[in-house]
């Protein structure tokens, strides 16, 4: 039913004020002193050098690109789970040609070293 | 057909409940925490304010509202503000879809004990917990830090790697019980066989899914062993670092809130929900189901704590081969494996 879902928004909507409004209720009691060497990014105490918009490696990319391949396979399963009984054998079969497909490219990014972490 | 006004009314009393109780179980998980870890380490944890310590989150609460917040200059300021709210916002919004037991009649209102009881339950908490990601990943980022940044840049492909085994280990559940309504699930694990055994998934049939489901939701919730996030003494507090105050204490809530959701899910679908031998006087019968539910999830809470008191840290090539390599065949094949028992039984 539809009107099953208003009571998430409405909760979403309680802590959506209240979050902020302990935050405002933190800035009326706590001191404020900023200092130099408070303000410094922290790094140990020692002054930082170089930008902290340094690059990283690539290996963030491919699980991200990883991510999207393999969780949009998980999403297309959820609903065939939920409708398993309902879809019989030929769904079975058509889930396991699809998982198939999948475990086929899943063994090719491995032997590429996409899983690797080096 | 309650009227619109009542509907609204339940609904707030029931928000306000719920955000209230959780956040006293998030408080008392952090108390619980460190006195078990204490013990584990031969220590005492806390013990000097009030009874066993018992005052200490309370006493933490006060310190964290009055220490000073430092905002330092060098953060993108929007973002660095939105990232702890946005975390604590979506960690606590999936409580508001768990049932914590059957529906009871208080003063006249006939309610379900959950603020709402929608039928895809299950996708709503998988949906608003990945979205906790996007938290760490700002607070990272806007941090402009070195740690920082390095800090989010590995809790967020660690959470979008575990989140694919996370998703596959509970197919089988799904397949077993036909629905995504928490409620249908907790139902289809009703009963026991062989004369004995409850029939809840850990035993009938999801085992291996349930292993799965725990170490995937370790990682998710960025705990030991796979803290690499927060990796204290290489990355000092992580994505965090820049934090202090208030808006520290909000990735903290975070943390343990969805350490609460993860263990209220273990329950409903692994652990047979509020399922447990019942007997006694009429209002035994009402109470007993809600102390199973809430009797299940502390015991998944107190794994968590054991698990940190007992285990070293993953390194990071390890995490990454651990979930791509062990975790992610080992949840197809437990998901092809339920989907051919299912149809042969059938």
């Amino acid at each position: 039913m539809p009107q099953n879902y208003v009571p998430i928004f409405i909760f979403i909507a309680f802590i959506a004020i209240l979050i902020p409004v302990t935050l405002l209720a933190a800035k009326l009691v706590r001191p404020d002193n900023p200092h130099k060497a408070k303000l410094m990014p922290y790094e140990c105490g020692i002054d930082p050098v170089d930008s902290a918009r340094g690059r990283y490696t690539v290996r963030f990319y491919i699980v991200a690109i990883l991510f999207v391949v393999f969780d949009v396979e998980t999403i297309f399963l959820f609903p065939w789970a939920v409708k398993f009984k309902a879809f019989g054998l030929f769904g079975l079969v058509e889930m396991l040609i699809f998982l198939a497909i999948l475990v086929v490219g899943y063994i090719w990014i491995w032997k590429k070293g996409a899983l690797e972490w080096v | 057909m309650q009227s619109v006004e009542s509907f609204v009314v339940v609904s707030l009393i029931k928000s306000v409940i719920a955000v209230f109780v959780l956040l006293t179980a998030v408080a008392y998980s952090v108390w619980l925490e460190r006195k078990v870890v204490g013990h584990i380490q031969n220590r005492w944890g806390p013990t000097r304010v009030g009874p066993f310590g018992l005052l200490q989150p309370l006493a933490d609460g006060i310190k964290f509202l009055f220490k000073e917040d430092i905002t330092p200059p060098h953060v993108y300021k929007t973002l660095y503000i939105a990232a702890p709210m946005l975390s604590v916002i979506f960690a606590l919004t999936s409580i508001s879809v768990i049932p914590i037991g059957n529906w009871v009649t208080i003063a006249g209102v006939h309610t379900p004990l959950q603020i709402t009881d929608v039928n895809i339950a299950l996708l709503i908490i998988l949906g608003v917990t990945s979205m906790g990601v996007y938290g760490v990943a700002l607070a990272g980022w806007s941090s402009n830090s070195k740690y920082s940044l390095l800090g989010g840049l590995r809790a967020s492909a660690q959470m979008v790697s575990y989140e694919i085994s996370l998703g596959l280990s509970l197919i089988g559940v799904l397949i077993m019980a036909g629905s995504f309504s928490l409620r249908d699930i907790v139902d289809s694990q009703s009963g026991v066989f062989w004369g004995f055994i409850p029939r809840w998934n850990i035993f009938h049939g999801q085992t291996v899914a349930f292993f799965v489901y725990l170490m995937s939701a370790f990682a998710e919730t960025n705990r030991v062993p796979f803290d690499l996030p927060e990796a204290e003494t290489e990355l000092v507090a992580g994505y965090h670092t820049e934090y202090s105050a208030m808006k520290f204490a909000m990735f903290f809530m975070a943390e343990y809130a969805n350490m609460i959701t993860v263990a209220c899910l273990a329950t409903l679908l692994f652990l047979g929900g509020w399922h447990g031998p019942i007997w006694g006087l009429t209002w035994m019968q009402a109470v007993l189901p809600v102390f199973w539910f809430l009797a299940k999830v502390f015991c998944f809470l107190f794994l968590y704590i054991w698990i940190r008191g007992t285990l070293p840290r993953f390194r990071y090539d390890q995490l990454m081969a651990f979930a791509w390599k062990f975790l992610f065949p080992l949840a197809v094949a437990n998901l092809v494996i339920t989907g051919l028992v299912v149809a042969l039984r059938s």
